[in-house]
């Protein structure tokens, strides 16, 4: 039916039989029409467009709103792979805010030896301010996004935490609901756990985050960067399903010790901020003062208690790839278990035996900054030329700290849709989790970004990545 | 609400009903430059630009009044700021700030429609085209307006569109009417005289108003007849007095809702006391273009109170 890589891939197993996560899926496949799938491919991408589930691309001046491709194939996962992952995720996640709660007061960790002081130094997501400050209920990371990748059958590492501003979302939702519109006969067949409430948890989540000084219904409103951000829709989706205000920094105010929005009655309190907003833009008076995107004074509102921001200011701190190669050791150190969820091996070039390792192997390995996102800034060894690697050579040799190295892994694969039929390209996941002082709670499903490119490992949509819809099959 | 939203709201319906009303005219022109003489054609467009109000902006480039030129600056030209792309994407702009005050319902009509503007706007519009952009942009606010009545809740929200949609429509019936008063001037000693019935058939096409006014009239056309059903008849929903009740009627339940009377609830009842029970003679009396300036005026004040009300700016 397709090609089979060297890769683990999810559908087809060696032979080319069909892994029994996708047995009902490829059964009512085969029994379709190509012409029918086709049409329906087409219709997708128009669907999106309607329904305006853009980004926007800074610096392209023609294209100023543009679709991420999606791919009808969904990506299948079983109920026992998706149980033991949750565990791997939960007993990170719980990590994750202990460790940032620690950071932010005793610095335990740093005390005990386990985790070099330097690392905070040198990180522009440190924040002074919150020293000593414990956001309301304790909680720093209140939605968190963990990239997972897989490499064989039980083989699942983190790639990465987004502990900041994990992104995406919509498009989980979104992917749903267009899969479920295209071929709702397929649903009635396969069970798949439903992710469409996500919305209402989140709206639950954030608000048993309440701050002390919040009387009554908390009133949860989403801070965006207005309507030429490139994830504006994102902002203006989720505040629309959780029945939020979606607010810029123009509405709010500080009046009377609290975060006000102006509404067309007065002004009325804020309680809690899901803000999408980076920290250094959030309040002028503390940080960037020429910032009109934010609230002149919500830091002081924050720290006596009268607003919930999440997530927390500083929690960009642990996104840091350098903090990430300790990621085993913070989890191990706060929960006192070995972690679930393995890291991907990763050398740091601050390590002089790391560099000169690295330095020996750049073309088989996966390079990366420590503070970078979005697939810049990155050598990928093995697809580089000599000329690229040359350069990449140079930079790390200036600045070693700055960098830190992967091996190339066979990422596993899952077949997108394509004229000729089915064809494996690489993906990675990217389940949501919410937390809140009733508990820690993960949608089943995520987001599966796929690159589109044969052969690519790069799955961001920034740099041609497309989506998937990601299923969690009922037991 | 949050004020900005309200603002959002109040504009996004206003720029349909603009971009609607801006359609309907051209339409007309296009009407009647089928019909007539290059030279009445000519008197036609000019007329079109200004009821816009673009007459500077026009001849800063263009020397003659002709169809193409017209219909490319009205529509896309960048050298008008105003033309009909930037309305609809100023359109679109506020349905995004005020998106989750509307429905997906409501979203998509204005969505879809801007991908298909986008699209026929790329490049000057041609005799051959012109048609099917003037039908897209009705069609744009038939669909919108649709979406709004069937699925949005009747909160504040729904209200600062009604009074965006009203307020606009108001001052565009009243430019328009007010663009073609002299012709009435002849007639004012001698009602019943015979007018042009193709200008009027113009003004009437471009309010879509000329089938409402022949089944009222019999296919009549004098003076009275014009003014009493474009400013005074409360059943035809593009008149003056349908606008200002609907206006009323809206301003009425955002008052209720906030519990509170505005500065534009006190305005609206001075604008209904010029209004109610005027007869065509009085107005007449003390002159159209008079009146219809201080329509607008007062039409103009009604919407600045509304903004001040329910704090639409920081």
């Amino acid at each position: 039916m397709a090609d089979q890589g060297p890769n683990f891939d999810e559908m087809f197993d060696a032979n080319g039989d069909t892994r029994p996560a996708y047995g009902d899926f490829c059964g009512w496949y085969d029994e379709q029409e190509p012409a029918w799938l086709n049409r329906k491919n087409r219709e997708a991408d128009e669907s999106f467009r309607r329904t305006g589930i853009t980004f926007n691309v800074y610096g392209e001046d023609d294209a100023e709103e543009r679709l991420i491709p999606f791919d009808m194939v969904p990506r299948i996962i079983t109920a026992g792979e998706w149980r033991r992952l949750t565990r791997g995720i939960e007993q990170r996640v719980r990590a994750l805010n202990a460790f940032l709660y620690d950071l932010y007061h005793r610095q335990e960790i740093i005390r005990a030896g386990r985790l070099p002081e330097r690392l905070l130094r040198g990180n522009d997501a440190w924040l002074p301010h919150m020293v000593g400050m414990t956001p309301p209920g304790g909680i720093y990371t209140h939605i968190v996004g963990i990239d997972l990748v897989r490499t064989g059958p039980d083989e699942w590492f983190v790639l990465e935490d987004n502990a900041r501003t994990p992104s995406g979302v919509s498009y989980m939702l979104e992917n749903r609901e267009t899969m479920m519109s295209m071929f709702p006969d397929l649903f009635s067949r396969v069970g798949v756990e439903s992710v469409s409430n996500y919305p209402r948890r989140l709206a639950r989540s954030l608000a048993a985050c309440a701050p002390p000084k919040c009387e009554g219904k908390p009133n949860v409103a989403v801070l965006t960067p207005g309507i030429y951000n490139s994830a504006y829709f994102e902002h203006a989706f989720l505040a629309d399903q959780m029945g939020a205000e979606l607010v810029e920094g123009s509405d709010l105010r500080v009046v009377g010790g609290r975060v006000q929005m102006r509404t067309t009655r007065g002004f009325e309190p804020v309680d809690v901020l899901y803000r999408r907003v980076d920290d250094d833009y959030l309040d002028p008076l503390t940080f960037e003062p020429d910032s009109v995107l934010g609230v002149p004074g919500i830091m002081d509102v924050y720290r006596s208690g009268g607003i919930t921001i999440a997530n927390a200011p500083g929690t960009g701190v642990s996104d840091d790839k350098a903090i990430y190669s300790f990621m085993p050791e913070i989890v191990e150190f706060y929960t006192g278990e070995k972690p679930l969820l393995p890291n991907v091996q990763t050398w740091r070039c601050a390590d002089s035996d790391s560099l000169a390792y690295v330095l020996d192997n750049l073309e088989e390995l996966v390079v990366k900054e420590v503070h970078g996102s979005g697939g810049y800034g990155m050598l990928i060894g093995p697809t580089a030329t000599k000329k690229e690697i040359r350069a990449f050579r140079a930079k790390l040799e200036s600045n070693p700290d700055n960098y830190i190295a992967q091996p190339t892994l066979s990422l596993s694969t899952c077949p997108i849709y394509t004229k000729k039929g089915l064809a494996p390209r690489h993906v990675d996941l990217r389940p949501y989790v919410l937390v809140s002082p009733d508990g820690i709670d993960i949608t089943p499903g995520g987001l599966s970004r796929v690159a589109l490119k044969k052969g690519s490992l790069v799955v961001n949509s920034s740099q041609g990545g497309g989506t998937k819809d990601t299923w969690v099959l009922k037991d | 609400m949050l004020g900005r939203t309200a603002n959002g709201l109040f504009w996004m319906f206003r720029y349909l009903e603009r971009a609607e009303n801006t359609a309907r005219l051209l339409d007309a022109g296009l009407r009647m430059a089928l019909t007539r003489d290059l030279e009445t054609a000519e008197a036609e467009w000019r007329s079109v630009i200004a009821t816009l109000g673009q007459k500077a902006q026009f001849e800063a480039v263009h020397d003659t009044y002709d169809g193409v030129s017209v219909w490319n600056f009205v529509l896309r030209d960048k050298s008008n700021p105003a033309n009909v792309r930037e309305m609809f994407a100023a359109m679109r702009n506020n349905a995004r700030t005020a998106r989750t005050n509307i429905s997906s319902e409501v979203w998509e009509a204005v969505n879809e429609n801007w991908m298909k503007l986008d699209k026929l706007l790329a490049r000057p519009v041609s005799q051959g085209q012109v048609g099917e952009v003037v039908s897209l942009l009705r069609r744009t606010g038939t669909q919108v307006h649709g979406a709004l009545d069937g699925s949005v809740l009747r909160n504040e929200g729904y209200h600062f569109a009604r009074a965006g949609t009203f307020i606009e429509r108001a001052e565009s019936t009243a430019r328009i009417l007010d663009m073609k008063y002299y012709l009435l001037l002849p007639t004012l000693s001698h009602v019943g005289s015979s007018l042009d019935s193709g200008q009027w058939d113009q003004v009437l096409r471009s309010v879509a108003g000329a089938s409402a006014y022949n089944w009222l009239n019999a296919g009549q056309i004098d003076a009275r007849g014009i003014v009493e059903f474009l400013v005074l008849d409360d059943r035809f929903p593009r008149s003056l007095a349908f606008c200002r009740s609907a206006q009323r009627l809206t301003l009425a339940a955002l008052a209720r809702m906030h519990g509170t009377e505005g500065r534009s609830n006190e305005l609206m009842r001075e604008a209904d006391i010029d209004i109610t029970d005027l007869t065509v003679e009085q107005v007449f009396e003390n002159g159209l273009h008079q009146f219809l300036i201080d329509y607008i005026a007062r039409n103009a004040a009604i919407a600045e109170a509304i903004g001040e009300d329910y704090r639409f700016l920081a």
